[in-house]
């Protein structure tokens, strides 16, 4: 009984470890006042001027824009990587496996500077396209770790039955093979639509003039000093993160438990 | 055997950006400004204010790195033992904070830490003493374990949820008590998760630069801050890479040590 | 026969990829006219941008920066070409050396009649003939205090290494200001070159480091403002913003002399858009616009017939926007030390940052 206190206290701390500073912004985005230290009444001027703060806005589009297309690109290719990895010998296939896992264990201010002294040698203009491609690059890796094992799991057979029944390539693969690893797919997709969300490292040491992301704004932005609307936009994306997250995780496992409880009392009665 | 050809693409590409820029910053690294071989910049990290910088990452990443692990493990054990899935709301809740964006997190802690911020207004509300540890490492050390936390619970969680309760249970029948079975049971089969933890806690934190710039008041340099400084302010672009090569030194070493422990990549987070 | 169908298919993801990238590169290059522009944090009043763009059709891409230093490596690797960048006048002075920079072409900037003779001859110290630069906002390096958190009125760098500050004190967080606050303190010129006077400054910084709350450059003035500290090194143009937020701050030149700075508008050579640039300077140099931009960033212009619009008497004639002759007398301009000594500045200020 004891040890199950102890336990809730600690999972209680935690948490409050956790949200304490999370809750902080929320409730400082609804300040009226400017100073942190006191308390000025509700407000929800600082969301008003968030919206209108064109840099912000433009800065929510890129960022949203980048993770998307960096995402889908980075899918196509991976998808295409890990079945072409999966289908070579074990040497080959290991040392594939070792480059993809460089930008995954480096560490990001490595992977950043070595896109930044790239760029400049190549003379490629910073930009959209640099920070894109260096977040296709750090991306492509998630995708085939998520990926590989359901290719591992699929049997090959099946497809090579395909092809000995006449269909096209290219037919199988949309048949046989594609449905098998779709959820890889579709996870490596999601991570790497996150992970381009997060960075900012990488990004810091891309991108070109007037190119900001949420990340690269803020961080110029508290170095100038903290402003309200930064806590509006936190607290902003912090329910939208929530919301989609409860949408796409719990709803299908609240259910199933749901459903779980109920059998189980039934079965009891 | 055509199915190869399937991953040129991604091949082309990982040799263009992966491959190509590494070998850059080894360039970069063993040359000097007029492109002749030298091996000063690697070197450089000898000199007092590098190592000095070094020792102290060394330091901070490790004292977080530990107070992660003793802070997770414990989290860990808990949620498995309640048999909460991996989609149940109370994993959620702790999983969540991690998809805040990683600079409001760290902004959150200077909000909270200020000298006038909301930590210290409430304290002197109460007429207790102030708490000041923003611009000292201490502020850094806090900074890192909220921000990398995560990375540690996960993979530990992972490979706790993968232990066969029967085992525990044989272990239980055999006669060992709660204690002889966490260390002679549980924690060596958690091994893979508690070593990559300590790696995705130990690699970003080692290698920061903006926790201790948005929590050190600038006031503390770490060879992450040394490093992109060198890059964006120096201009010494042979010193930073040369500094970066040391740095994949200690990449390297804790990827052989996860390569060691966690073999079949149990230990991952996802 | 299977090969090459693989072949050409991979080859094809490859191609579907670049069209993206160059479909993406095309959106963003056909918007039409555009000027981009490098700038200091919080040194222009956003609006002033948006007139820009009603006015011209030139579209403005705008980034900012918080040191000389860290303007300067964007620039030269050439990765990023700026239209118009707002250095001080000693990188300027480095920038001209490296032919970095453009001649601007004055027919383009017929506003120019409205600057202060004086201040276009005190370029001439760095930029000869006023080929290259535009000044923008002229100032000093001072110390800004919060009256009711120190004991006595503030006259000497002295006070940055009074214990009774301790924690209470923002230093900038820029090399060349940093030193030029020791050595000032220590009666050297801030342009020494001398490794031992540099070497006296170091020690005297790190014998500071224990008394610095933070190394701050944009963040002295919110941070001020919010009575954070009680002491900062801050440039003089803060001084009438931070007292209209705060009224319990002064701002004070040190006795023992500091630093007297032009930032001024020059275009790289790499520019992409030259005209485009000498029309946002000439929108500059317009007096409604100066004395609008005056208000906002609250930085002395030398924009004389700006000067003469400001309505406020108290403003126009005050001596932290516009400071005498005489109390300029101990201040210096820096100058361009060259590469090794820029090199030994930034190795004893990271040993200073290391301590």
């Amino acid at each position: 009984m004891v040890k199950r206190g102890v336990e809730r206290l600690y999972l209680v701390l935690i948490f409050i470890f956790l949200y304490a500073p999370i809750a902080t912004l929320v409730v400082l985005s609804f300040n009226a006042s400017r100073s942190r230290a006191k308390w000025g009444g509700f407000t929800l001027e600082w969301y008003t001027e968030m919206f209108q703060n064109s840099s912000i806005m433009q800065a929510l589009y890129n960022t949203l824009l980048i993770a998307f297309l960096s995402a889908a690109i980075a899918t196509v290719l991976g998808t295409l990587g890990a079945m072409g990895i999966s289908a070579m010998g074990f040497r080959m296939r290991s040392l594939c496996m070792s480059v993809t896992n460089i930008p995954m264990l480096n560490a990001d201010i490595v992977t950043g500077i070595s896109m930044m002294l790239l760029f400049i040698a190549m003379g490629f203009r910073f930009g959209f396209q640099s920070v894109l491609i260096a977040h296709i690059t750090f991306n492509i890796p998630y995708v085939i770790l998520s990926v590989m094992p359901k290719l591992k799991q699929t049997d090959k057979s099946t497809y090579e039955a395909a092809l000995d029944l006449g269909a096209s390539p290219v037919y199988a693969f949309f048949r046989v093979v594609l449905p098998d690893i779709l959820p890889g797919i579709l996870s490596g997709f999601l991570l790497s639509f996150t992970m381009s969300l997060d960075d900012f490292i990488i990004t810091h040491f891309t991108k070109g003039p007037g190119l900001d992301t949420l990340s690269t704004k803020i961080y110029t932005e508290v170095r100038k000093g903290i402003k309200p609307e930064m806590y509006a936009l936190s607290t902003l994306l912090f329910a939208t993160v929530l919301i989609l997250l409860l949408l796409i995780n719990v709803t299908p496992e609240l259910r199933k438990r749901a459903a779980l409880k109920h059998a189980q009392a039934a079965a009891r009665r | 055997m055509s199915k190869k050809w399937f991953a040129a693409p991604y091949l082309l590409w990982s040799v263009g950006f992966i491959i190509i820029p590494l070998l850059m910053i080894f360039f970069y690294g063993l040359t000097d400004r007029s492109g002749a071989f030298t091996l000063e910049n690697v070197v450089a990290i000898l000199s007092p204010e590098h190592s000095k910088a070094l020792v102290l990452s060394l330091l901070l990443s490790l004292a977080s790195t530990v107070i992660c692990l003793l802070l997770a493990y414990p989290l860990a054990m808990i949620l498995n033992k309640h048999h909460l899935g991996r989609g149940s709301f109370i994993v959620f809740l702790f999983i969540l904070p991690m998809w805040m964006n990683f600079l409001l997190r760290t902004l959150a802690w200077q909000t909270l830490l200020e000298k006038t911020g909301v930590i210290n207004s409430v304290l002197s509300a109460l007429h207790l003493p102030a708490l000041d540890i923003i611009n000292t490492p201490y502020a850094i050390v806090l900074g890192m374990v909220y921000n990398f936390l995560p990375f540690m619970v996960l993979p530990i969680y992972n490979v706790l949820v993968k232990i066969d309760e029967n085992v525990i249970n044989a272990a239980r029948d055999l006669g060992a008590n709660g204690v002889q079975t966490f260390f002679k049971i549980i924690l060596p089969l958690s091994i893979p998760g508690v070593v990559s933890g300590i790696t995705m806690v130990f690699v970003p934190a080692m290698t920061t630069f903006v926790i201790s710039t948005l929590l050190g008041g600038s006031k503390i340099l770490l060879i992450g801050n040394v490093i992109e400084q060198e890059f964006t302010q120096g201009n010494n672009w042979n010193l930073g890479s040369g500094l970066s090569l040391v740095l994949m030194v200690f990449i390297l070493v804790s990827m052989a040590f996860v390569m060691k422990y966690d073999r079949e990549g149990e230990g991952g987070m996802f | 026969m299977m090969n090459k169908k693989w072949i050409a298919a991979s080859l094809c993801a490859v191609t579907l990829g670049a069209a993206v990238l160059s479909g993406c590169a095309g959106g963003g290059e056909a918007s039409g006219e555009q000027v981009v522009v490098y700038n200091w944090g919080e040194y222009i009043d956003p609006e002033v941008l948006e007139l820009f763009t009603e006015e011209t059709g030139i579209e403005v891409v705008y980034e900012e920066f918080e040191t000389n230093e860290i303007m300067y490596p964007r620039v030269a690797s050439g990765a990023v070409s700026y239209d118009v960048i707002c250095p001080s006048d000693y990188m300027i002075e480095r920038m001209i050396q490296e032919d970095m920079l453009a001649e601007l072409n004055y027919d383009n900037i017929p506003n120019i009649s409205n600057m202060d003779e004086t201040y276009m001859a005190q370029a001439e110290a760095f930029d000869p003939g006023n080929k290259y630069c535009v000044p923008y906002c002229w100032g000093t390096v001072g110390i800004l205090y919060n009256k009711t958190m120190v004991s006595e009125p503030i006259d000497s760098w002295d006070v940055l290494w009074d214990e009774q500050y301790a924690d209470n004190i923002l230093m900038q967080d820029s090399v060349r200001d940093a030193f030029a606050v020791a050595l000032k303190r220590l009666g050297y010129s801030l342009n020494s070159t001398d490794e031992a006077e540099l070497e006296e400054a170091k020690n005297l910084l790190i014998e500071q480091k224990p008394l610095v709350q933070a190394y701050v450059i944009d963040q002295v003035r919110d941070m001020m403002i919010g009575n954070e500290a009680a002491i900062g090194v801050i440039y003089s143009g803060e001084a009438i913003y931070t007292q209209r937020e705060n009224p319990d701050l002064e701002y004070v030149i040190p006795k023992e002399g500091s630093n007297v700075w032009i930032d001024g508008w020059v275009i790289p050579k790499n520019a992409e858009n030259k005209e485009n640039a000498e029309a946002f300077i000439n929108f500059l140099c317009d007096p409604e616009i100066a004395l609008m931009n005056f208000d906002y960033i609250t930085y002395s212009t030398p924009n004389a017939a700006a000067r003469e619009l400001i309505e406020d008497e108290d403003i126009r004639n005050s001596t932290i926007a516009f400071p005498t002759a005489e109390m300029l007398e101990g201040c210096e301009f820096f100058k361009y030390l060259g590469p090794d000594v820029d090199e030994i500045y930034n190795s004893k200020w990271k040993e200073v940052k290391s301590e």
